[in-house]
């Protein structure tokens, strides 16, 4: 799995014959044209976002800012139309999703850990089929599942109107935010436990068992022995989780209306509302707010970023 | 003798079966993955059959326990070839045949494409390969809203085009009913094409050098190397990826929605946005589920004979 990643960025040592210089030229014009092709989108979101809007519904998209500005940006931040009524920019439904992703993504990548060490380390019988059985979750489509999701999510709301009636506080039952997390940690179970397990899998067993005749316990073990040593997977699987659920956006708009949207939904709001005449350029500098997270993520872990989706891919 | 009856890989050290700590020792690991097991159980499993039995059920706005049998399906079956008017469902399958199909094909081709220009022993291949992936970082909703931007006749492509000079230049897909499919389809693969280019270039990178090093010394032109030997030898490759592409293109929701703005007149329904209508706007909760037990069985349709094909040649 992760050894099929570092294939792509091993270098080729196959000999092969060296080509022609037209065809050099032919396979290095493609390779550009596609690139520009692959950066067009982004770069005319970037120009948009810097343009004022009369130069937008005027002027060449491909043109440079005349007149460069911000105000696209900070109007988006703080006072772009979200909806029908409000006026509050996306900087609220941004923090939504802080608040929503980060202990989804430690919530699941911490049981993830536990579960591979678990289906590797302590098996026992029938541990296959328990692994076989968590990884059906990777498969299935989401819309099986979101019809009695937002059953339970309603009964939920209930038991935290009738919690807060007996002592006041509710203790996050019915929270929407709470909800997304709950949800988008057991959507992703199946993936962080077959990527610990597939790790752990390769983890040298001795090293355990010589650990416990020193007489460490199954959490001194996973604390002292395995977790230090995984680094790399904690990476691939953070930053795994940390797209998907930034990204998500069926759960979103499902679960978590009106304030407590995440940023996609609130981006997808922004650009289709009906009200009022499209701004483009607030559009856009939103979407690439949107977009900057998983953006930077992406920059700064790329190694990692396509370890998880190869990971995530071969999951058979 | 362990507590679980079967040695372990670590062996869960009892020497008095009946010493408190020996005993947590041994159901640890279990109660460590139980939590997440049951939850799998529940909300992956149980909700799956829930949906199947909401499908038989006449629920409107909420869920009923009113059997009536198989009418959704056969409601659904009728639809299918009520083409005049087209109703929702007939639209929602033809534009699945016309999206999946063009996604499919298009990511594959142009993956395989990349990979091979990629793996010509080229310069700069540390700065082109991250600009085909970076679009899987974001999101489907910023993806849809670019490519909404990018295609708009009125501040788009179109017009950069004709202030260029060309001014026949017409094209108004993204706003044009009847086209708007295609439109979702050129950013789905953009979005994911990348990916794939990454698999096979893992695959290409994972062929034996030897093999090809054969093919030359017999005369096979490059061309006939990777049509006759590289491209055979990637099969399992093309598997996983048609597994994937497949999967995102049924559930794929958020990328419809944002790039044609929230559907209009669902002239680009899916089974994902059909099912999500009937259900949550429409309802039409059993007809909702219906369709979802649909997109679950068409994916397991499609997963399970590449799955079964992958693993029989694994066991070889």
């Amino acid at each position: 799995m992760t050894a099929a990643a570092d294939l792509i960025t091993a270098t080729p040592r196959r000999e092969r014959a060296r080509h022609s210089l037209t065809t050099r030229v032919v396979i290095y014009g493609l390779l550009i044209f596609f690139a520009f092709v692959y950066l067009i989108p982004l770069v005319v979101m970037v120009m948009t976002s810097l343009k004022p809007l009369d130069e937008v519904t005027g002027g060449n998209m491909f043109a440079l800012p005349h007149e460069l500005t911000f105000a696209p940006w900070i109007d988006a931040w703080g006072k772009a139309r979200i909806g029908v009524s409000e006026t509050t920019g996306i900087a609220g439904y941004f923090w939504n999703s802080i608040k929503m992703v980060v202990p989804a993504v430690i919530i699941s990548t911490l049981l993830g850990a536990l579960n591979g060490y678990v289906l590797t380390k302590w098996r026992f019988p029938g541990h296959k089929l328990v692994f076989g059985m968590m990884l059906f979750a990777c498969f299935i489509p989401f819309q099986s599942v979101i019809i009695p999701m937002a059953v339970i999510l309603g009964w939920f709301g209930q038991f935290g109107n009738t919690l807060s009636d007996l002592t006041g506080f509710s203790f996050g039952f019915g929270n929407p935010t709470v909800n997304l997390v709950f949800v988008h940690t057991v959507y992703g179970l199946g993936f962080t436990t077959l990527f610990f397990r597939n790790y752990y899998e390769a983890f040298p067993t001795e090293l355990v068992k010589a650990a416990q005749i020193d007489g460490a316990s199954f959490f001194q073990i996973f604390r002292r022995i395995l977790l230090p040593n995984s680094a790399p997977i904690i990476i691939v699987t953070v930053i795994y989780q940390f797209t998907n659920i930034w990204n998500d956006f069926l759960f979103g708009s499902t679960f978590a209306a009106g304030d407590s949207s995440p940023m996609t939904v609130a981006l997808n709001n922004i650009v289709n509302t009906s009200t009022g005449i499209v701004e483009y350029n607030v559009n856009m500098a939103a979407a690439i707010i949107a977009a900057a997270p998983t953006l930077f993520v992406y920059i700064v872990g790329g190694r990692y970023f396509v370890r998880g989706l190869m990971a995530g891919a071969v999951k058979g | 003798m362990t507590v679980s009856g079967v040695a372990p890989i670590a062996r869960t050290a009892t020497r008095r079966p009946r010493a408190l700590r020996g005993y947590l020792q041994g159901v640890l690991p279990k109660l460590v993955l139980a939590p997440s097991f049951i939850l799998v159980l529940i909300f992956v499993y149980g909700f799956n059959l829930w949906t199947l039995f909401l499908s038989f059920t006449n629920s409107k706005a909420f869920a009923t326990t009113n059997i009536v049998g198989f009418l959704n399906y056969k409601r659904l079956w009728d639809w299918t070839f009520e083409t005049d008017p087209p109703s929702s469902w007939y639209t929602a399958i033809v534009n699945m045949g016309l999206f999946g199909g063009l996604y499919v094909v298009f990511c594959l081709f142009l993956g395989l494409t990349l990979a091979i220009l990629l793996d010509q022993k080229i310069r700069g291949e540390g700065i082109l390969r991250p600009i085909y992936l970076y679009p899987l970082a974001l999101s489907f909703i910023v993806t849809g809203t670019a490519w909404k931007l990018f295609l708009d006749p009125r501040i788009g492509l179109e017009k950069a085009v004709h202030d260029w000079g060309w001014t026949s230049f017409h094209f108004d897909w993204v706003v044009n009913p009847s086209m708007m499919i295609y439109c979702v389809a050129i950013a789905g693969v953009w979005q994911t094409s990348g990916f794939v280019m990454a698999m096979f270039l893992a695959g290409l990178r994972g062929v034996d050098g030897e093999i090809i090093k054969a093919a030359q010394i017999d005369g096979a032109s490059t061309f006939a190397t990777y049509r006759r030997i590289i491209i055979p030898i990637m099969r399992p490759v093309f598997f996983s990826a048609i597994i994937i592409l497949t999967h995102m293109a049924i559930k794929s929701y958020d990328l419809v929605l944002s790039v044609t703005g929230k559907n209009p007149g669902g002239a680009a329904e899916l089974p994902s946005t059909f099912m999500y209508s009937y259900t949550f706007t429409r309802n039409q909760m059993a007809v909702g589920s219906t369709s979802a037990v649909i997109m679950l069985m068409t994916i397991a349709a499609i997963m399970v004979p590449c799955l079964y094909s992958e693993l029989r040649e694994k066991g070889r």
